[in-house]
């Protein structure tokens, strides 16, 4: 499996290494060189600096034909760009972005991204633990709920932007 | 019309003016309380100290009564968060994006944004248009780049026409020595005579290029 991650975080870093660590071949771009301090000593795959939104420079790290891609930095709306480069553009079949605002997080899983959102995540997470009912569907990746429609409303035919292909409604042309 | 603006840096600023003169009903959304207030202190309280990117503001903004939503801050994700959220959340008819990463163009309107401003090539297009299209074109750099080999295209507007090498001064660290004309090489003797359409090659210091330039191609950007 390939796969790239954008955001040299926390979450990305350490990601990296287990991804890493399982055998997967795994670039990790951040604007940042000393973001890649972060990573785990396991780590085996290329760290490269440079703009996860930038379609030349995730073309020349051979966005083409990965796996796997995660947009992981501490911008919302970079990761939203991010991720929908790696779908649209580059048919990526799994495609994630993490996605802090709540309102965004749905709206662009309804559009074909699959999106992971910390605040909800938490929020769950806590609400559970002091007792109070939580949603634990929540606490989990947000798979695609509809796809992107494509300019002017035209659905695209090609169907690269699902996690799972069992979650898309039929599409209509 | 209803109109949405977001991001109020210098294309906001203007683009709300020229709006409110045209007589438009126009909402500004400005996320730095500073800019935003600035902003409101000359043109009134139609601006928000809001950040458009999220969906609640949009919608206090009245998002889903607007016409138009444009997204024009210097960051192209933002705008383009902007014009998705207005278009599939809002049902905006016409969404307008700023778009400063030229790469960009082709995604943002597949991902639905109906119409782009892209600035940067905007600016290429002008520039290049004011690029004369005879310049010295650098071959290759000799003696650890000390001297260059140039090429010169000798155009109509080019004082070196009807003139021979003798005619031509050039200072000592210049020196013409192969014309190409109608594809052939030939040596630069002292009968030549240049034409419009020569190609010249040349050795030339650093220093001497503009010379050059003005003896074989005309005026420099200098000038």
């Amino acid at each position: 499996m390939r796969t790239i991650i954008v955001g040299c975080g926390r979450v990305g870093a350490v990601l990296a290494g287990r991804l890493s660590t399982a055998g997967d071949e795994v670039t990790i771009i951040d604007l940042l060189q000393d973001a890649f301090d972060k990573l785990p000593e396991g780590f085996s795959g290329q760290a490269v600096r440079g703009d996860g939104t930038d379609e030349d420079v995730l073309r020349r790290l051979g966005v083409e034909g990965v796996d796997r891609f995660f947009a992981l930095t501490e911008g919302d709306n970079r990761n939203i760009l991010a991720a929908q480069l790696a779908a649209e553009t580059f048919s990526v079949p799994t495609v994630v972005a993490k996605v802090n605002d709540p309102v965004r997080a749905s709206a662009y899983a309804s559009l074909g991204i699959a999106t992971i959102c910390r605040t909800s995540m938490l929020v769950e997470s806590l609400s559970g633990f002091v007792g109070l009912p939580s949603d634990t569907t929540e606490m989990r990746v947000m798979p695609p709920t509809g796809h992107h429609p494509g300019p002017h409303g035209a659905r695209t035919a090609n169907g690269s932007v699902a996690v799972s292909d069992a979650t898309r409604p039929e599409v209509e042309h | 019309m209803y109109v949405i603006v977001v991001g109020g840096g210098k294309v906001g600023y203007y683009l709300t003016k020229e709006l409110l003169a045209a007589g438009h009903e126009l909402v500004l959304l400005e996320k730095d309380r500073s800019r935003a207030k600035q902003i409101a202190d000359e043109v009134g309280s139609i601006v928000l100290a809001r950040d458009g990117c999220e969906g609640q503001h949009l919608a206090e903004a009245g998002a889903n009564r607007a016409s138009i939503v444009a997204a024009v801050t210097g960051d192209d994700e933002d705008n383009l968060v902007v014009c998705q959220m207005a278009k599939h959340h809002f049902d905006v008819p016409r969404t307008i994006a700023r778009v400063n990463n030229p790469r960009n163009e082709d995604l943002f309107r597949h991902l639905g944004v109906d119409e782009i401003i892209s600035p940067t090539r905007m600016a290429l297009a002008a520039i290049e248009q004011d690029i004369p299209v005879h310049e010295l074109l650098h071959l290759a750099q000799l003696e650890g780049g000390e001297l260059s080999l140039l090429e010169a295209q000798i155009g109509d507007g080019s004082p070196a026409i009807g003139r021979r090498p003798s005619d031509i001064t050039l200072p000592d660290g210049c020196s013409l020595f192969v014309l190409i004309r109608g594809e052939q090489a030939q040596p630069i003797r002292p009968e030549t005579v240049f034409q419009t359409g020569d190609k010249v090659l040349a050795i030339s210091r650093t220093e001497c290029e503009l010379d050059l330039h003005r003896q074989l191609i005309g005026t420099t950007p200098g000038d």
